[in-house]
């Protein structure tokens, strides 16, 4: 009962002793998805990480590079940084998830869809817009800036203000995941033997949300540490890792010392992996193929308790977003402060503003429709199939590796990559295929934590008896599987299709002529000293992904209605 | 049924994705020309219109972002590269990528009558061809200036008195190619013991080091700090749109940067490459280059920006291949002084 997926794996060569043709299907899709994440990750990473052996020329020199890099002060100080503002951002951030994931799945508080739909509201803005509502609220002329009580908002404060804002709908996703999966038997067991809400908390609901909390402060401790997008803009003289890539990539062009720092941020994706393989062996599945969903009670004083604090989250993500939303109809930030609507005139920008919104949208579009179907067969396969274990082991590695790369260092990997002269895939290159391919690498690791999250709390005994029944895996996969994650199927599809609308990083240096995105213009715009402009349009992007996120939502319920139909009694 | 309800579902989003593809296309039998620029975003349209009016069967396709990415990717792209040619690009940058044999040599016509500081001195034909040149600047806000007892700094030296302590911002140039143009322009007027003996006082005022180079003079246009070092088009469009900001150009001397052309190794649109470098320094072209900007390659064409500062006497004589050649080092000395200090300074 308590030992887990291994039960599964033990248990089903008794039932098939030897292996047949749907082990061999099981291990081709294995491969297929290995070859795939080879091409996609680690063959491009691996051609700029390799400079940090090699000198400007490309003539290897051995750990030069790294002697000096570790011979400059200035490193330990972003190490140091980086390591703070990574970790009060990770406690903070998972800490607000968990309330809130907690609330949303364990109370009868009302208004649950629209808290869920806020909450993911931070992934649907580009991060120029959280910057500027943080130099309008905190800055030298800042509305609200005696809060700081003098401190100033250029620097870690900013950061992890901004980090918090950033990375909490993705912690939230990992943890509601988490806890949506969960039995109620277990919860009656512990009310019929008399255990009290704290403690049914303690032995029933956090060692079931193990996996998922684990998850989620690894994903944000390691979000935290790659960006450079939030300590850039708002971090004023606090160096940071990412930032020091920035400066040394883009500021210097130095590639070798770019990818120096690049395999040290490698560093926690690898613990990352560690710790998942150790834990790995001992989540229980909670969703046994008995099992019964959860379904909470009212209780008057929790959920009012639990409907204060999600409003309170909630009031402040709106606000940040309210703000931006001034930004872009102020006149002139600080000295004229009538509104209008002068902003809105795209036309009048640079021109192409609303092609690289079509543009946006498409590559959004594919992202989620392909990026969806690759990670969860891919999850699928890999928590599923059976032996083949050095195999899967590698593979979970690859998955893992994309949340350690900062976008800069993606970007430029598949330029040297798909760019090198005799790559077959050449022919992709400035064209919408490789903008999709590295969007759908730059957030594979959340979404495939997101779907191993739901696939780990699958009993393995429904792959068990379908096999005994003799239908094929591929069958179960389709009829079963499919259905009962649907949600999480779902949100990784709406969660690669926002996060495809707004990113820049990575695609920044991978845009063309006839492949403009939305979210560099907005950040073009910005260049350009256009602020109210770059909100507006910014906004834009907010208003269109939580357009697609409302028919998503319906989408969502119509589906929820007709597969999840089961989780009631 | 479930299964239909996936298929139905993969088949309406597919749908959905083929319908918004259909949106694009309509080729026509124009040359498309892939051009690489770091150019002012709301200045493309305007070169873009008035190049293909003189070329109707040439289309121009840009790739613009700023110049710390632009240069980035061409420096990844080396091996191979996409563009056919590069235009209003820092000269720094295409000096840094000559070494790959990048580009190829050609003379524009007309480009003997350029001011011969705007020309590749080292290769005839030349490898590069200057447009124009924008100057390093002091911007002052005059609110913000006011409200702090600030009087308006006429020169860099003003600079480190102590009544502008924690008022200064400058960009870093580690990241920075406007703030290397500073840093480099100093050691070039003073000698590096001076220049570092100033920018040691001048670190004493400084708030904060940004990022970008556009940025301080943004900064100040929105009132976050009195004053800010950057480049003078961005003080004129901000000006422009409201800001209380006076342009200072500090009387000791201007570093300054060429924005420049040059056509890539392996085009396969020579002609249409050369008919763009032929049209970027003829008169029509050198006219839309001057607003806002201290001076164009081809004398004798005014700045029509009422009141822009006359800058031409205080460009220093800036030697481009020593400030490519010692900026690794000065940079890592730069860093090593001011940035590894760089933890959070409280404020008083």
């Amino acid at each position: 009962m308590t030992d887990g997926p291994q039960a599964g794996v033990i248990e089903a060569p008794l039932v098939k002793p030897k292996v047949g043709r749907e082990d061999w299907v099981m291990r081709a899709g294995l491969a297929v998805i290995g070859v795939y994440l080879l091409v996609a990750v680690v063959f491009p990473l691996y051609t700029i990480l390799s400079k940090s052996f090699q000198d400007e020329r490309g003539t290897f020199i051995g750990l030069d590079n790294y002697a000096e890099y570790f011979a400059t002060p200035a490193l330990f100080y972003s190490i140091n940084n980086s390591l703070t503002v990574s970790v009060i951002s990770m406690v903070i951030t998972v800490g607000l998830a968990f309330g809130y994931a907690y609330g949303l799945t364990r109370s009868c508080m009302p208004g649950k869809g629209v808290f869920k739909a806020i909450a993911l509201i931070p992934i649907l803005a580009p991060s120029l817009l959280p910057a500027i509502s943080l130099r309008y609220l905190f800055g030298a002329q800042g509305m609200i800036k005696g809060l700081l009580m003098g401190e100033t908002i250029y620097g870690p404060i900013g950061i992890v203000i901004g980090e918090v804002f950033w990375t909490f709908p993705h912690a939230l996703l990992i943890i509601f995941t988490a806890l949506s999966l969960s039995d109620a038997r277990l919860y009656e067991a512990a009310e019929a033997l008399g255990a009290s809400k704290l403690r049914t908390f303690f032995t029933v609901t956090l060692p079931g949300a193990k996996y998922g909390l684990i998850s989620a402060c690894f994903v944000v401790f390691t979000l935290v540490i790659t960006d450079f997008g939030v300590p850039k803009v708002i971090g004023g003289g606090y160096n940071v890792l990412a930032v020091d890539i920035y400066k040394q990539v883009v500021g210097q062009r130095n590639f070798q010392m770019g990818a120096v720092v690049g395999l040290v941020l490698l560093a926690p994706a690898l613990l990352a992996f560690i710790a998942d393989r150790m834990i790995q062996g001992k989540q229980v599945a909670l969703l046994s193929a008995r099992a019964v969903p959860y379904e909470p009670r009212p209780d008057r004083r929790f959920d009012l308790a639990m409907l204060a604090f999600c409003g309170t989250v909630a009031f402040i993500i709106i606000g940040i977003l309210a703000v931006a939303q001034f930004a872009a109809l102020v006149k002139f930030w600080p000295y004229n402060l009538s509104l209008v609507l002068d902003s809105y005139q795209f036309d009048l920008m640079d021109g192409g503003s609303w092609g690289a919104f079509w543009n946006s949208l498409k590559m959004a579009a594919w992202t989620a429709v392909i990026g969806t179907a690759v990670i969860f067969t891919g999850a699928y396969l890999v928590e599923k199939s059976k032996g083949f274990e050095h195999g899967r082991g590698l593979i979970q590695l690859m998955c893992m590796i994309p949340l350690a790369v900062p976008g800069i260092v993606l970007g430029l990997a598949y330029i040297f990559f798909f760019n090198a002269l005799g790559n077959p895939l050449g022919f992709i290159y400035h064209t919408l295929i490789i903008l999709v391919l590295c969007t759908i690498t730059h957030f594979y690791t959340v979404s495939h934590l997101t779907a191993t999250t739901a696939l780990k709390q699958m009993d393995a005994e429904f792959e068990a008896v379908s096999s005994s029944l003799k239908v094929p895996f591929y069958r179960t996969f389709v009829r079963v599987t499919v259905p009962v994650c649907m949600p999480a199927i779902l949100d990784i599809s709406i969660y690669l299709f926002v996060n495809a609308m707004t990113t820049v990083s990575a695609v920044i240096f991978l845009y063309s002529a006839d492949t403009q995105l939305a979210s560099v213009a907005v950040l073009n715009m910005d260049d350009a000293g256009d602020t109210a402009p770059a909100a507006a349009m910014g906004m834009m992007i907010v208003y269109t992904s939580a357009t697609v996120r409302l028919l998503h939502f319906l989408l969502t319920r119509g589906i929820a209605r007709r597969t999840q139909a089961w989780r009631k009694r | 049924m479930r299964t239909n309800l996936l298929t139905r579902l993969t088949a309406a989003l597919a749908v959905g994705v083929f319908a918004l593809g259909v949106g694009g296309g309509g080729a026509v039998a124009k040359t498309d020309l892939l051009v690489y620029t770091s150019i002012e975003a709301d200045e493309l349209a305007k070169f873009k219109n008035a190049f293909e009016k003189d070329y109707p069967d040439i289309n121009i396709k840009w790739v613009r972002d700023s110049t710390g990415i632009m240069g980035a990717k061409l420096l990844a792209e080396k091996d191979n590269p996409r563009a056919d040619i590069v235009w209003g690009m820092a000269a720094t940058v295409l000096l840094q990528l000559i070494p790959y044999d990048y580009f190829q040599a050609y003379a524009p016509k007309g480009v003997e009558k350029l001011n011969p500081l705007y020309v590749d001195p080292k290769n005839n034909p030349p490898l590069w061809v200057g447009q124009r040149a924008y100057v390093a600047a002091v911007c002052y806000n005059t609110i913000e200036g006011k409200k702090n007892n600030l009087p308006i700094p006429k020169t860099w030296k003003d600079l480190t008195k102590p009544v502008y302590k924690g008022h200064v911002i400058m960009p870093n140039p580690g990241s920075s190619g406007t703030a290397y143009l500073d840093v480099s322009s100093w050691i070039q007027m003073w000698g590096e013991e001076d220049a570092f003996k100033f920018m040691d006082a001048l670190h004493k005022n400084i708030s904060r080091y940004t990022h970008s180079g556009s940025k301080p003079c943004k900064l100040a246009a929105a009132g976050e700090i009195p004053i800010g070092v950057s480049f003078a088009y961005r003080v004129v469009k901000s000006r422009a749109a409201g800001a209380p900001l006076v342009l200072i150009t500090p009387e000791e001397g201007l570093g300054w940067e060429v924005e420049a052309m040059a056509i890539v190794r392996n085009t396969k649109n020579l002609a249409a490459a050369r008919a763009l470098a032929d049209w970027t320094i003829s008169r029509k072209s050198m006219e839309l280059h001057a607003p806002g900007y201290a001076e164009v390659a081809l004398p004798g064409i005014p700045n029509p920006v009422k009141d822009f500062p006359d800058v031409g006497g205080k460009m220093i004589k800036n030697d481009f291949a020593w400030a490519g050649a010692n900026k690794a080092r000065i940079v890592k000395k730069w860093t090593a002084r001011y940035d590894a200090k760089s933890e959070p300074r409280k404020k008083k």
